[in-house]
């Protein structure tokens, strides 16, 4: 079986954990023996190396790119279009990073952003346009390919345009993966609607939609009103293949617990400053960290001044490659105060790493982990009483340490791929 | 009496940190940009100080005494001098030598210390004072505080230090309608005469020379002269403060501004309704002649005059008062190393790179800083910070320790020193008694 997969970021240049996830089902999938055509929007071509030998495409806007034999990636493809597509952001706060990249003045941007794609300026600064843009591009390269695949999946809204192209033009079968919703990037009433357009029309074009989590199935069955018998869900796993945990000398003898994420509204870093709060005020022996960049980096940074814990809160700015391990080798304990996730793939990195996790309730990932402990993400009373908890009593947190390390090597990426290959089949056969 | 014109030039430099991780934490303990401090430090050498001090050396020599001018340099630079530029403490020591140039005395490290704790704005003024004896062979007689931060109290700290002149800037909102060319008084230290900066006049050179949308540009010395004259028409002094960089490193060489400087002593001493004096000479000559409330800070710096450049929003703030907090640990704790440390932590700059008026004030702040933005400036201040306070913390614990120690093995010699003592007595007394005292001492086990 074969597959034309649309996404649009791929490790090493991730902004999130979704380049991680595509990264891991595609190699999942390969286990499966299914064949991935995996198209993206780039202008770095470093992904992967070693793996991968990548022809860049400066000048032409499509390119195709052949990736040598290599025990999972000989099964994978890429094709690079040349675009300033960027995950995570709305059109407006799009053309305001652009403009804010020309000008070289944010640095914590040019951080998150300015190593994985190159602005050239060559191309549209509108987002919207760089979409169709992509769809065009997209469309293009199904045709070419045309015989090379029998299903389309596409990652998330902005490709699900290239996606429904691709179906109309070549008639094959698209599956639409929701890794996140509007209402996951905004409060309810603030949703993007043009952007809320586009992913209701790929989900209604969709022969079938692969939700990340239970959570994320509801929102697109009540939010979205797509028929439930055509939304599966099939929650994410992690990939710790040649990985060993790493041994870092501590600097500090305080314990260290951390946040790991993009500094956004969604994933709640206020809360997790609120708890840390209360927990000072009771025990001296610890250290929080909020590793990660994001537009609300700079209010977190004013907010934990103004509570008078500076000296024992750290910011360390965005983390890449081996820091983030780094990070989690240093702590303690890990927590995702997330508002709204709609998976949540840090906390099992952290378990994977003997750190025991505090996860919001509102996170995809809360339905799969038994030994993590759970809260609301505006309880900052229980999330501090788990703090707590986790640093002074050793049995505790040896517990859920143990048990989440045990836990999270059961979450394999080969079985979430079988689901979804099952998925594929069901729309190939119909 | 001749009117007075009292200039006086700051030269400082900072300690810049490193980019120090929250990874270092704990692990390393230099914090400094050694190589940005020195690249630094030795073109500002090259572009203002060595040239400037040649200049100044000239005209003081070519005056024959007529020109006199006066230095506040701080601890931190003088440090950076020996280290990366000995030629420049050559050269400021061949001024010194002339007498016609005076020698402030400021905080060592440039910091904000009146503002915080008063032993250490004394400590500071103090180790600032034998540096400045030592390296010039002059005592200083007249304080300025870091960017001329003043207010009533920090004037009493002052005054009760021995100083009898002090400079600060003559902030409108202190003044008012009074003029900032005579001498005043402090208001809770009656015999403190005050000088104030001539924001307009000083800020002409400072900032304006070598603007060429502005309507008066270019400056001579006679339009210069001229503008001071207008100023000082009822008034009897005009005191000139700025940054010593001003020259060849604000303004640049090719602005012309050292040729302004060369030219324009000699206008001044020629028209003879002037002359120059030091801040001590002025402070003798002229009689203050009124008291000038201050009861909250004032300084030089933005618009606003006040201390919110350092002190101005949360970050700053908290950065302070943690810094400062470590204070009385560090007192009982002799470690030199620490202290230095301590002190290059409290050079100002740290805390107005962490200052958010960005907007109105921007290009002065953006100067020399080494942040994007104060966000970044707190971040890796705090780190620091916290490495600091980790090893300040671990001394106090192995100084108490050593107390403690120190004090059982001094009481236990008291002890024995007792003992023997009280041993050595009787026994010399009388050998006589020994039987009676073994019978008591019998009866007593006995019963």
């Amino acid at each position: 079986m074969k597959v034309l997969m649309f996404g649009w970021e791929f490790p090493p240049h991730i902004a999130g954990g979704l380049g991680t996830a595509c990264y891991g089902m595609t190699k999942g999938l390969a286990a499966n023996g299914v064949e991935v055509l995996f198209v993206m929007p780039s202008a770095s071509g470093d992904e992967d190396q070693s793996a991968v030998r990548i022809i860049n495409a400066s000048d032409v806007p499509v390119d195709t790119v052949t990736a040598s034999v290599d025990e999972f990636l000989g099964k994978v493809r890429f094709v690079h279009i040349g675009s300033n597509m960027v995950p995570y952001v709305d059109p407006q706060d799009f053309s305001k990073m652009v403009e804010e990249e020309r000008k070289r003045q944010i640095k914590s941007f040019r951080v998150q952003y300015g190593q994985k794609y190159k602005f050239s300026g060559k191309y549209g600064t509108n987002l919207m346009e760089e979409v169709a843009r992509y769809a065009m591009v997209g469309a293009t390269i199904a045709l070419q390919h045309e015989n090379e695949f029998d299903v389309i999946h596409a990652h998330d809204w902005l490709t699900y345009l290239a996606g429904i192209a691709a179906k109309q033009l070549t008639g094959k079968p698209l599956v639409v993966h929701v890794h996140a919703t509007s209402f996951d990037r905004s409060s309810d009433d603030k949703i993007d609607t043009r952007v809320y357009d586009l992913e209701r029309k790929g989900m209604e074009a969709a022969d079938k939609v692969i939700a990340v989590s239970d959570l994320t199935r509801n929102i697109v069955i009540n939010k979205y009103g797509i028929s439930p018998d055509k939304v599966v869900t099939v929650h994410n796993a992690v990939d710790f293949s040649g990985r060993d945990n790493l041994v870092v000398e501590r600097g500090v003898k305080d314990k260290v617990v951390t946040f790991l994420g993009r500094i956004t509204f969604q994933k709640g870093p206020e809360y997790f400053i609120e708890a840390a709060a209360k927990v000072l005020k009771r025990c001296n022996h610890v250290r929080f960290v909020m590793a990660g960049s994001g537009d609300m980096l700079n209010r977190c940074i004013s907010h934990v001044a103004r509570l008078g814990i500076s000296d024992r809160f750290h910011f360390t700015g965005f983390l890449r490659g081996t820091d983030v391990q780094k990070m989690f080798a240093l702590s303690d304990v890990y927590v995702m105060p997330s508002v709204s996730e709609p998976f949540g793939i840090s906390p099992l990195e952290a378990m994977r790493s003997n750190v025991p996790s505090i996860i919001s309730k509102q996170s995809g990932v809360a339905e799969v982990l038994k030994y993590a402990i759970k809260v609301d993400f505006w309880d900052i009373d229980a999330m501090a009483d788990a703090i707590y908890g986790l640093l002074n009593y050793n049995a505790l947190s040896e517990m859920a340490a143990k048990c989440g390390y045990d836990e999270v090597n059961t979450l394999k990426w080969n079985n979430a791929a079988y689901k979804v290959k099952k998925v594929y089949e069901s729309v190939i056969n119909k | 009496m001749k009117k007075s014109i009292c200039m006086y030039f700051q030269v400082h430099q900072p300690n810049r940190l490193r980019l120090y991780r929250f990874f270092d934490i704990g692990k390393d303990s230099h914090y400094y940009d050694d190589f940005a401090n020195r690249t630094i430090l030795r073109r500002v050498a090259q572009r203002c100080y060595l040239p400037t001090n040649a200049l100044l050396l000239d005209l003081i020599n070519a005056n024959k005494g007529k020109f006199k001018v006066a230095f506040s340099i701080s601890g931190s630079v003088i440090e950076q001098f020996d280290r990366y530029a000995p030629e420049v403490l050559e050269s400021f020591r061949k001024l010194a030598d002339t007498g016609c140039v005076e020698f402030l005395s400021e905080t060592y490290y440039h910091s904000l210390a009146s503002l915080a704790s008063p032993t250490e704005f004394r400590h500071q003024v103090m180790k600032h004072k034998d540096t400045i004896r030592h390296y010039f062979g002059v005592t200083p007689k007249t304080f300025r505080n870091t960017e001329l931060i003043y207010s009533d109290e920090i004037g009493t700290m002052v005054y009760d230090m021995g100083f009898k002149t002090m400079l600060t800037e003559g902030a409108k909102h202190v003044l008012g309608w009074k003029s900032p060319n005579y001498v005043y008084s402090g208001a809770l230290a009656p015999d403190l005469k005050l000088l104030l900066k001539n924001s307009t006049l000083s800020d002409d050179i400072a900032f304006r020379f070598s603007d060429r949308n502005w309507s008066d540009w270019p400056l001579t010395g006679e339009k210069y002269l001229g503008w001071i004259k207008a100023a000082a028409q009822n008034d009897e002094i005009v005191n000139l403060f700025m940054d010593y960089e001003t020259f060849g490193e604000h303004q640049k060489a090719q602005s012309g501004i050292f040729d302004f400087m060369r030219y324009f002593p000699e206008v001044v001493i020629k028209d003879g309704e002037f002359e120059f004096v030091t801040p001590a000479e002025a402070a003798k000559k002229h009689k203050p002649v009124a008291a000038l409330d201050v009861p909250d800070p004032i300084s030089w710096a933005d618009e606003e005059r006040d201390v919110t450049a350092w002190l101005g929003n949360d970050l700053q703030n908290d950065a302070f008062n943690k810094l400062y907090s470590v204070l009385e640990k560090l007192s009982m704790i002799g470690n030199e190393e620490l202290w230095s440390d301590f002190g290059h932590l409290q050079e100002s700059d740290h805390f107005y790179y962490m200052c958010t008026k960005f907007f109105s004030d921007g290009a002065v702040h953006k100067y020399f800083n080494p942040y994007d933005t104060p966000y970044e400036a707190f971040i890796n201040y705090m780190n620091v910070l916290s490495d600091f306070i980790l090893r300040v913390d671990d001394a106090f614990v192995v100084s108490d320790a050593n107390f403690a120690a120190g004090k059982k093995t001094a009481t236990a010699k008291a002890k024995t020193v007792k003992a023997v003592k009280d041993t050595a007595k009787p026994a010399a007394k009388t050998a006589a008694k020994k039987p009676a005292a073994k019978k008591t001492v019998k009866k007593k086990e006995t019963k």
